[in-house]
């Protein structure tokens, strides 16, 4: 047998149903359904008369609505109330495991997947929403789909797909120093652009992605939408099995030493061809800040904010032009005298333990910048409550920073969690789109130590410079 | 599904490269858990001000493209959320066909499970239909599947094209994406039991 990439095996090990220039018929191990993206699909069932083929695989939470308040305080607005209970509704008649808004398992869809135990190496992974790349960190080939699509699965466990082209992203060498997860996956995006990976199944490799943590390599993963791709992938090595070993919804005791022994045959094979090859050094890495409204759009926070008269191609100085006009920026600012209006920790990129453990480690002992409001939203009620038992919460609240429940909350300005007209934000989100969090609001994606740094100066700063 | 075959309508030129889901339908009209309803709220960031009056230049505001059935933008469009609610929004104001230079993937894939063509065509075509639409306001453009061509009324635009034929003729045919898979449903068994599923 050809040597093969990881995509490969698990494609090869999925198809139910394959003939030419049909698209090919997968099987899906795991479908995790939220409130958004899946009323629809389930009328479409009731209509057709379909049942969920396969309950068992089939795992529902409640995240993006979800106010970030504390669960004694209702959910006011009316038209999310009427979304949420829909979702139970459906769950219960479906017959679909529900975590809802009071459930200790609750949380963002691409956190509790992982957390507990359902995202696996090897598995094949959908949810009606874009950043399901976050499970292929585990080594799985995750990917996200529209509501028709979400009926698909529920009705057949199968998906339609075209196979997808492959991307080896290869980041040689160790990390400097300050350089987090979320200036790598910034970097690699600047490097290719929003479009640059289109088609392509995107797998990370080299040193800086094999040293880095489960959590990290979550973050890398998650944003391979915002490149374009299809998903992102990570080999699953001892880091993958250590991370999983004991999880709630993972193999337990011999059958989890039986599953890494299968695991243990997914890496990409050595000779296996990737259609294309992007390498990066990671001493080019720094930490990053984006300037303006794609995530392509992305800077050192060391530099200056682009002037648009630079730009040769008359397109990309029209495109950047608009870009400042809704930033609010003037060219060659430094990108360290922006000062900002809020802090956003949290989203399925960056609201994992150790993210929340980087930025309390800035925050420790300090008080935050009195014209900033930041908020810390923890990924999942159990990571919250991780956190709580390490004492993050104390260390964000002893300095004016809110804590919150677990949910999607700032990242996408459809909860009671948004920004103000012109109000800018450092945030650790994946999406710096126009009035993606909240109409007229203006959004910087960073990594969350400097999201915590910038809520205690009040300004970016260069988190490598941070005493 | 409803089938597209063919097409005759207003071209309205957006020219603005990586037009984002926020842009098509922001999430805060995500909510419904219909499927019809979102036109109202399509591209409201930029169609709309704040105190809910129209942006008298933004293209679909001005008369004669408000009723447009095909929209012409630059590259990567569609790029964001998979959220389905996009051409459903596109769909349900009467744009039944994109062209742009690229899409992004899943908006891509959703638009062929709504009757909706993403007509994906070189830079330097776009480019020219961008062009006549924008100097001839309210021109009319028909777009053909069966046919794969796109031209407008006066001819000053005829352009061949190719859709994927699996794609196509489920587009053409309307077809029931659940029911065609269904006719596997021996394998789809078979797999399951070989896997211990």
């Amino acid at each position: 047998m050809p040597p093969q990439t990881l995509f490969e095996k698990i494609w090869d090990a999925h198809l139910v149903h394959d003939e030419p220039e049909q698209p090919s018929i997968i099987y899906i191990d795991l479908h995790l359904v939220h409130e958004v993206t899946s009323a629809q699909a389930f009328d479409g069932l009731r209509m057709a008369d379909r049942p969920v083929r396969r309950t068992d695989l089939t795992i529902a939470t409640a995240d993006h609505n979800t106010p970030t308040w504390e669960l004694t305080r209702p959910v006011v607005d009316e038209i999310s109330i009427k979304q949420l209970e829909a979702l139970t509704k459906n769950c219960e008649e479906f017959g679909v495991t529900l975590y809802d808004r009071f459930s200790p398992y609750q949380g963002i869809v691409h956190i509790i997947g992982p957390d507990l135990g359902y995202t696996q190496p090897g598995k094949t992974v959908v949810c009606g929403d874009s950043h399901t790349a976050t499970h292929g960190a585990l080594g799985a080939f995750a990917i996200g789909i529209g509501t028709s699509e979400v009926e698909h699965v529920l009705a057949t466990q199968t998906l339609r797909q075209f196979k997808p082209n492959t991307m080896e992203v290869r980041i040689n060498g160790e990390l400097p120093a300050g350089v987090s997860p979320k200036d790598v996956i910034l970097g690699i995006i600047g490097r290719i652009g929003v479009n640059g990976g289109v088609g392509h199944v995107i797998e990370y490799t080299g040193e800086a992605i094999r040293s880095m943590s489960m959590d990290g390599r979550m973050t890398v993963c998650n944003m391979s939408i915002e490149g374009g791709a299809r998903a992102g992938m990570v080999a699953p090595d001892q880091t993958t099995f250590d991370y999983l070993r004991g999880r709630r919804f993972a193999p337990q005791g011999k059958d989890f030493d039986e599953a890494v022994e299968g695991w243990k045959t997914l890496p990409t094979d050595q000779g296996a061809k990737f259609d294309r090859l992007v390498e990066i050094e990671s001493s080019s890495l720094e930490p990053f800040v984006t300037w303006g409204i794609n995530p392509g759009m992305v800077i050192p926070v060391t530099s200056r904010v682009p002037d648009p008269a630079s730009y040769s191609d008359p397109n990309e100085r029209e495109v950047a032009e608009r870009a400042l006009q809704y930033m609010g920026l003037e060219p060659d600012t430094p990108m360290e005298e922006v000062k900002i209006d809020r802090v956003f920790i949290g989203a399925c990129t960056n609201a994992r333990l150790e993210d929340l453990r980087a930025a309390a480690e800035v925050v420790k002992g300090k008080k935050a910048h009195p014209d900033v409001y930041s908020m810390v939203v923890p990924g999942s009620a159990l990571i919250k409550q991780q956190a709580e038992e390490e004492g993050l919460d104390r260390i964000f609240t002893d300095a004016g920073f809110d804590w919150r429940v677990a949910g999607c909350s700032m990242c996408l300005g459809m909860n009671p969690d948004i920004l103000e007209v012109g109000q800018r934000c450092a945030s650790t989100s994946n999406r710096n789109f126009e009035n993606r969090q909240g109409k007229g609001g203006r959004t910087h994606l960073v990594s969350p130590a400097m999201a915590a740094a910038a809520g205690i100066a009040g300004h970016f700063v260069d988190i490598r410079e941070w005493s | 599904m409803d089938p597209f075959v063919k097409l005759t309508g207003v071209a309205a030129p957006l020219d603005r490269v990586n037009v984002d889901t926020d842009q098509i339908i922001p999430a805060v009209h995500l909510k419904s858990i219909e499927r019809t309803g979102f036109g109202k709220h399509l591209f409201e960031p930029w169609r709309f001000n704040a105190n809910g009056s129209p942006v008298p230049d933004f293209v679909l505001n001005k008369p004669a493209y408000s009723n447009a059935s095909v929209l012409v933008a630059g590259r990567n469009f569609g790029c964001g959320s998979s959220r389905e609610h996009a051409p459903w929004a596109l769909s349900d104001y009467g744009i039944k066909c994109v062209i742009a230079p690229s899409f992004a993937d899943i908006f891509f894939s959703n638009c062929f499970q709504n009757g909706l063509l993403p007509l994906a065509l070189p830079e330097e075509q776009v480019r020219e239909i961008l062009d006549h639409a924008t100097a001839n306001p309210g021109v009319e453009l028909t777009v053909d599947l069966e046919g794969q061509r796109v031209w407008s009324e006066d001819e000053k635009i005829s352009i061949t094209f190719e859709v994927d034929s699996a794609r196509r003729h489920a587009l053409l045919n309307g077809l029931d994406n659940i029911g065609l898979t269904l006719e596997h449903e021996d394998k789809i068994s078979a797999f399951e039991s070989s896997r211990g599923l």
